[in-house]
């Protein structure tokens, strides 16, 4: 470890905010913790080496990323076949019927929507508030958006049961005479998850493009050569490009974290606009938009922590940074709790016998241990995170990490069918249960997620080469500072 | 082939900075700086700043919130008016959502595609590109360009003016 915190004394121009302050013993100046983000002796070749090697080198790949995309692929096609059938039969094969209309399709939506939600957060919100320790991850997590939404939309679109006619949602002049109802939040939902697929996109492709001219100038093998050089556009560096490429890149993570908060909330307004007890609560979209982070982080942690070990990332990707993305998964989960903690305070405090009830049958209805089983997933075993000792170890966070997943998994299942089951009226009451087809279809968009996922590791720059050399020379920079004791600002 | 220019190679983004701030201060005009990443101070030493690209955003974005509410308007109060719990046909709360969507959509399409047309992008080819060791830029080569349109342009003089500046290379450009 070449870093030295001890001996970094310099004065914090751009700070790295250190999310938790840790007691004062502890704490690092600012300069020893951007050191902690990038360890071992780096130069800027070096580091473009070590990342542009991973797709250049395709002898790089260990057993492990066969192993995962064997499955994937298995599991991809499982949904082919799901989605084969379902088209030819209908959604009458799912489990859906009256009185639980939506079921996995929703659940699933939701599900992975909100999973998408880190990845925005990371490259855009942490990019907004200076967190030096996204730039190592923010390239991962994007590609985590952009795969998740992309099976999140797959839901909706095959649950409007013609999806050969699915741009009818969009509104186009049309020989029907007719228009989309703006007044439904079913349609915003539209705009919001297609607006946010469409910005992902574009945010990760400009992320990419230095990233793109990297591999271009290093690749030996012509084709690569050609396909990397028509995705970097010609980009050679210059200043008045980086100048501008700078400030577009902050305006696009500008525009892009009220745009992840405006997702959830939309999302969370197809239950909260409607009038059913346990969906129509003002508290839905901070408490959906916390949990989406919260599942976001959960699913970085679990793709990271592996992936970083079978490729030898650690100098990238440190312990301080799953540290980090640690906390704000206790300070999110906190925040899902106490939605959880205002639904029953509502059910109470309301005085409507149908609010009591749902919140009643929630605890002790049929569906009584998914509940009990998502608090102990969301609300207590996350508790461990409070310890640092627990905190640092790689193989309890991907062990709470895959726990948090299923637990906001159950979230979903128990605001959706959950409520719908037991209406107003006892003689519709009815269960739901989901069919091999919907276990058939959810298997197997994790087949899609990782199937694109592991592609995406294995073709593209998966840690974004340009801002760790940027990275390295601040730490630098400040290390110069501190050990020449003058400098020219 | 026309001659375009000197570029000189740097050691480090320091070096490369402050021979920009020097030909700067010795008058020289027609600069251009290539770097692995963006040098914090250079396009303000370069008076790189390009202040279109923010306005671009922002009409776009009004472009894109006044075509998100008009279309609303267009859709729910003149071609198809629809009775929906007896709200009113311009439900403007309802209609504030999408219109939210369409603005950031079109901001959006504004910094990327505006920041890439303004930067001429793409273009597969350029004359810098035959220069040797110009592709270490996208690793860890630090070059500055004179372009020979300068005023103060002058083949041997210039040169020596970059070596003395700490230049590791001085090539020329041709195009």
């Amino acid at each position: 470890m070449s870093s030295n915190p001890e001996t970094v004394t310099a004065k914090p121009d751009r700070l790295v905010q250190v999310p938790n302050k840790e007691p004062a013993s502890h704490s690092v100046s600012a300069a020893g913790a951007d050191a902690e983000l990038l360890l071992g002796s780096h130069s800027y070749d070096s580091v473009t080496d070590r990342i542009s090697g991973i797709v250049l080198d395709q002898r790089s790949h260990p057993t492990a990323w066969f192993a995962v995309f064997a499955l994937a692929f298995l599991a991809l096609n499982g949904m082919m076949l799901t989605i084969t059938w379902l088209l030819y039969r209908g959604v009458g094969i799912w489990g859906i019927n009256q009185p639980a209309g939506w079921g996995f399709d929703i659940i699933n939506f939701v599900w992975w929507i909100g999973i998408g939600h880190a990845g925005t957060l990371i490259s855009a919100i942490l990019l907004l508030m200076r967190q030096q320790w996204r730039t190592s991850i923010n390239r991962f997590a994007e590609a985590m958006t952009l795969f998740a939404v992309a099976c999140a939309g797959l839901y909706p679109l095959l649950h409007t049961g013609r999806p050969w006619v699915a741009y009818w949602l969009f509104p186009y002049p049309n020989i029907m005479g007719i228009w989309p109802q703006f007044r439904s939040p079913l349609i915003w939902d539209v705009f919001a998850v297609s607006t946010y697929m469409t910005v992902s996109a574009l945010f990760w492709f400009v992320g990419l493009v230095p990233d793109l001219a990297s591999l271009r100038d290093r690749a030996r093998n012509r084709f690569a050569r050609i396909l990397f050089g028509i995705g970097a556009l010609g980009w050679r560096g210059s200043a008045r490009h980086w100048a501008r490429y700078e400030a577009a890149y902050l305006m696009l993570a500008g525009l892009s974290t009220p745009l992840v908060l405006s997702v959830h909330s939309i999302v969370s307004f197809d239950f909260a606009v409607s009038v059913l007890p346990g969906w129509h609560t003002t508290v839905f979209p901070p408490y959906f938009v916390a949990g989406a982070i919260y599942a976001g982080f959960a699913m970085v942690l679990t793709l990271a922590i592996p992936v970083r070990a079978w490729y030898g990332l650690r100098d990238f990707i440190t312990d301080k940074h799953l540290d980090w993305m640690a906390k704000i998964m206790l300070a999110t989960g906190l925040i899902v709790v106490y939605g959880y903690i205002m639904e029953m305070f509502y059910g109470w405090y309301s005085g409507n016998p149908y609010e009591g009830f749902l919140i009643k049958n929630r605890m002790t209805g049929p569906y009584a241990p998914l509940f009990w089983a998502l608090l102990v997933c969301n609300g207590v075993v996350p508790q461990v995170l409070w310890s640092p000792r627990w905190r640092s170890s790689p193989a309890v966070l991907f062990t709470v990490s895959l726990v948090v997943s299923v637990g906001m998994w159950l979230e979903r299942f128990i605001i959706i069918p959950v409520s719908l089951h037991r209406d107003f009226l006892p003689s519709s009451w009815g269960m739901y249960v989901p069919t091999v087809w919907d276990w058939g279809m959810f298997v197997g968009t994790l087949g899609l997620f990782f199937f694109l996922m592991f592609l995406f590791i294995r073709f593209l720059p998966m840690i974004s080469i340009f801002e760790i050399r940027d990275l390295l020379h601040r730490i630098r920079g400040r290390r110069d500072l501190a050990t020449e004791g003058h400098h020219e600002a | 082939m026309r001659r375009s220019g000197l570029v000189a190679r740097f050691r480090s983004p320091e070096d490369l900075l402050a021979a920009v701030k020097a030909l700067k201060s010795r008058g020289y005009r027609r600069l251009d700086s290539y770097s692995p990443f963006p040098i914090h101070g250079m396009a303000e030493a370069l008076e790189a700043e390009d202040a279109r690209l923010p306005w671009l955003v922002f009409l776009c974005g009004a472009a894109g919130a006044a075509l998100g509410y008009g279309l609303q308007y267009y859709t729910s109060v003149i071609a198809y008016p629809l009775n929906v719990g007896g709200r009113p046909f311009h439900s403007w709360p309802s209609f504030i959502p999408v219109t939210f969507e369409t603005t950031v959509l079109l901001a959006a399409f504004g910094a990327v595609f505006g920041m890439f047309a303004m930067n001429g992008l793409p273009q597969p080819h350029h004359p810098l590109f035959d220069v040797p060791g110009f592709d270490r830029t996208s690793s860890d080569a630090f070059f500055l360009h004179v372009e020979a349109s300068d005023p103060l342009f002058d083949r041997p003089k210039t040169e020596d003016l970059l070596l003395s500046l700490g230049a590791i290379s001085v090539h020329e450009v041709l195009s």
